[in-house]
């Protein structure tokens, strides 16, 4: 029993936990916190159940193509719904206009693919529906790999040292000649394909649903405030705690009164440290 | 030259009010009408959706103090209606309980929609936009599940019957005119409170929230009343759902019921009644116009709200909204009436100097304030210069209590003040400016000044929201008092146009007049010379002058030295957050270490 709950929390857990990355990397470069993070994760996995399921593409082309498409998607948001606000002096136009696209998706979605749940094609072969089954081990795997690849990004190439540089101080960044616009349309394409890769990775286990994407806009919405705004590291941990403490409650007490703890939990931690456990206060402006 | 300089005769002023009044409310009568008489010339599928569309804006009209007044951004506001739709249900089925009466029913609903307003509205008060909005979409996820799984009392998945209200309103026809009652009930108390000082006060909060605070208008109290408010209308619109669908199941309260509510207020425009009002109506009825649409009405939603959001951020009301593109005279003077000061500083009593003693604060490692002593003496200018990054507004926003000084104390008369506590200012008579003009860009100036008074209203948010008495005399009193200290600044003129429009040397000026409404005992200008040509610091200074003659103690942070040598009693010259000299005028005109640290030889 344990083993089975603390398997399917890390799973759930991780998907969380990339949907909270693909919230950072989008607000590192543009301070903006999207409504369209939830929406990629759904797009993941209704895209690659269409391409591989659907039109029964080879399982590679297949996640090649909707991480492209997600890519696609997270340009599209910041050409048409961050890009146009950022440049307004109303801080919170960017939370309707993320919302409304994020709204736009979800319907789009749901009229021209299914309302119902949709079954998501077999990868690799290991369903068995115990622990060795591969819908718990890949979005596991690509949480691990999004960690990688991040950390060596971040740490190992030009590019990803001028992401860093962006969020760090932005004006700083363009006074140096980065291209912050450039760089700021890159990073919405590399949250698009975070996302897309976590929908994609937990369509067996999630299914390929348009309602996926309001699901995963809280839940991936609530590691990012744990853990603090563009906080990564904070992102992951929280995440997979918060899958592991979800699936716990729910095997214990039942499916509703785990996501009001899950409800409570992330009022009582934001009223209590507005910063998340893992961020500093800012000093407030005057 | 100028068209500004005269207060305006009062019985021209009132009748131009009236005609003002009757202009604003010709819109919603004509709404009312149209409602009246669609019985009559549609059948009754057009009458249930007009009865839809009442009782959707009886949750919008309260919603909209919520989103379009205070700028708080809530998406799920769903869940009070779910709440409202099933307490409703319930109590009337008596499946847990006896039997209630309709209409106790719908009372105990709307106040099981309050409470639970209230509470998913206090998060607001720490957390910022996003954080807010994810809140409250969490919050309506559960109510959703909770109806769901909660067979014994919601009845799960298959839902319980609705109630049926009573005769005479228990036909369509009945029914619909109880809900366009309530519905113009709901309009008329919404506008009452957005025609009073906490309306202003709540958009104050939304677009200069530090300026709010230093007009002591308390954020807490005030969005606890509004979202105590907006849930009790939204839990009485859910028992009014729940007796229009018959039949009530999780599935009726989908989130994208929440996102039309929402939007409908941001198309409808913030800050405006009418604008919400149109949307709701369009929306509800635009699915109604094809049958294609229902299934796209959320996606068209959608794109509306982005639309509206990157070309039209103003909304239907800013189209709506006439007024303001009428010529403003493009040539203007500010000419102050000082003579007029005793009219509203007069018979106050002073109750002895602010004085900072030794007072301490740093930024990280830097000392912005290293143990400084000032005093700042009523009736007398006390001027606070010094090079750039001395302390200067640091140490205005110390006595202001926006920061804690880690060190030392600040003290009026013998009271220590507050320290952290920037609300408690005003109650002191302690009003400021800012560096940069802190003001509701949306609203008249006339609106903009009456702000500044908001704490010296009487009448409690329930008169407010009935217009009982004291209400009116509060904006009675109010608008004399702004009109007043308009006057006095010299834009008495101005007072109907959008603060928006205004120069910047004229928003310094209505600064002035805002912080005039408090009757201040200490008045606190952060360089309010900043950016006015030579003769407006002139008149600027006459009028500190003249202030502070009237017993209110004035603090001038400043850089234009001639300003400060002209009018100031005393000046004190900060260097590093140190005192560098204090003395009269003509003693730090000659002090050496100013001239060669600040003034130039």
């Amino acid at each position: 029993m344990l083993p089975a709950i603390l398997l399917s929390g890390l799973a759930v857990g991780a998907v969380y936990a990339l949907i909270g990355v693909t919230y950072n990397v989008m607000f590192s470069a543009s301070r903006v916190m999207s409504f369209t993070a939830g929406q990629l994760g759904m797009l993941g996995g209704v895209l690659g159940a269409a391409f591989i399921g659907v039109l029964g593409l080879p399982s590679i082309v297949g996640f090649v193509l909707t991480l492209a498409g997600c890519a696609l998607v997270g340009v599209a948001t910041e050409i048409i719904a961050v890009r146009p606000v950022l440049k307004s002096l109303e801080q919170h136009l960017y939370v309707l206009s993320t919302l409304a696209l994020a709204l736009l998706i979800q319907q789009f979605t749901a009229i021209n693919w299914s309302t119902e749940p949709q079954p998501f094609p077999t990868l690799l072969g290991f369903r068995d529906g115990g622990v060795g089954d591969e819908k718990f081990w890949l979005p596991i795997a690509a949480c691990a790999a999004t960690v990688v690849g991040l950390e060596l990004l971040y740490r190992r190439t030009l590019i990803g040292r001028a992401f860093l540089a962006i969020a760090e101080d932005n004006f700083a960044a363009r006074a140096l000649g980065l291209p912050e616009r450039n760089l700021r349309m890159a990073s919405y394409a590399l949250a698009g394909v975070i996302g897309g890769l976590a929908g994609f990775a937990s369509g067996q286990l999630l299914l390929a649903f348009f309602a996926n994407g309001a699901m995963l806009n809280f839940y991936g919405f609530v590691p990012v405030a744990l853990g603090g705004l563009g906080n990564n590291r904070g992102a992951i941990i929280s995440g997979l705690g918060l899958g592991v403490f979800q699936q716990a409650a729910n095997f214990t007490v039942g499916g509703v009164f785990a996501s009001v703890a899950v409800f409570s939990v992330f009022i009582i931690v934001l009223l209590v440290a507005p910063q998340g456990l893992f961020g500093a206060p800012a000093q407030r402006r005057v | 030259m100028s068209a500004v300089t005269n207060a305006p005769a009062r019985p021209a002023a009132a009748k131009r009010g009236s005609m003002g009044m009757l202009r604003q409310l010709l819109p919603f009568l004509g709404i009312l009408a149209a409602a009246l008489i669609l019985p009559a010339v549609s059948n009754d599928y057009w009458t249930l959706i007009a009865t839809r569309a009442a009782i959707y804006w009886v949750l919008v009209s309260g919603l909209n103090l919520v989103v379009g007044f205070a700028g708080q951004l809530a998406i799920g506001w769903v869940a009070m209606l779910t709440l409202g739709a099933y307490t409703t249900s319930v109590l009337v089925l008596g499946n847990v309980t006896t039997p209630f009466p309709a209409f106790v029913a719908l009372a105990i609903a709307s106040a099981v929609g309050a409470v639970f307003g209230f509470i998913v509205g206090l998060p607001a008060l720490r957390l910022r936009t996003f954080y807010f909005a994810m809140t409250t979409l969490g919050f309506a996820t559960i109510v959703t599940q909770i109806a769901l799984a909660w067979q014994d009392v919601t009845g799960g998945g298959i839902g319980v019957p609705g109630p049926v209200l009573p005769a005479p309103f228990d036909t369509i026809i009945g029914f619909y005119l109880f809900c366009l009652g309530v519905a113009v009930f709901c309009t008329w108390i919404t506008a009452n409170v957005a025609h009073s000082r906490f309306g202003r006060s709540l958009v104050a909060i939304r677009d200069a929230d530090v300026a709010a605070e230093s007009a002591g208008i308390s954020k807490p109290l005030l969005l606890g009343s509004v979202f105590l408010f907006a849930g009790a209308c939204a839990g009485f619109a859910g028992g009014l759902f729940a007796t229009l669908q018959s039949y009530i199941s999780p599935e009726a309260f989908t989130f994208e019921l929440s996102v039309m509510f929402f939007i409908s207020i941001l198309i409808g425009g913030r800050g405006s009644i009418l604008g919400p009002l149109i949307a709701t109506i369009v929306l509800t009825w635009l699915p109604e116009f094809a049958a294609p649409l229902v299934v796209w009405s959320t996606f068209l939603y959608a794109a509306l709200l982005l639309l509206i959001v990157l070309a039209v951020p103003g909304g239907i009301a800013s189209l709506l909204d006439f007024r303001s593109r009428r010529k403003i005279e493009a040539d203007r003077t500010i000419i102050p009436r000082p003579e007029l000061l005793p009219e509203i500083l007069g018979d106050r009593t002073t109750p002895g100097a602010i004085t900072l003693k030794n007072v301490v604060l740093s930024f990280g490692g830097v000392r912005a304030i290293d143990g400084l002593d000032l005093a700042i003496e009523p009736g007398q200018v006390h001027g606070l210069i010094g090079p750039n990054g001395s302390g200067k507004t640091t140490t205005l926003n110390v006595i202001c209590g926006f920061y804690r000084p880690e060190a030392g104390s600040v003290t009026l008369g013998t009271k220590p003040l507050a320290v952290g506590a920037p609300h408690t200012r005003a109650a002191e008579g302690i009003a400021r400016t800012f560096q940069t003009p802190r003001l509701i860009g949306e609203a008249s100036v006339l609106q903009n000044v009456m702000v500044g008074g908001a704490i010296r209203g009487q009448g409690s948010f329930v008169e407010s929201l009935l217009s009982l008495p004291r209400h009116r005399r509060d904006e009675a009193m109010l608008r004399h008092d702004a009109m007043l200290a308009l006057n006095i600044v010299g834009l008495g003129g101005l007072a109907e146009v959008r603060a928006d429009r205004l120069q910047h040397s004229e928003l310094r000026f209505l600064e002035i007049a805002r912080a005039l409404m408090l009757r201040p005992r200490f008045l606190l200008l952060d360089e309010p010379a900043a950016g006015l040509s030579v003769e407006e610091i002139r008149c600027l200074g006459l009028l500190i002058r003249a202030i502070s003659r009237q017993g209110t103690g004035v603090l001038l942070v400043e850089h234009h030295a001639d300003l400060i040598f002209d009018i100031c009693d005393h000046v004190t010259v900060l260097n590093l957050g140190r005192e560098l000299a204090a003395g009269t005028p003509a003693e730090i005109r000659v002090h050496s270490e100013v001239v060669s640290a600040y003034l130039g030889s």
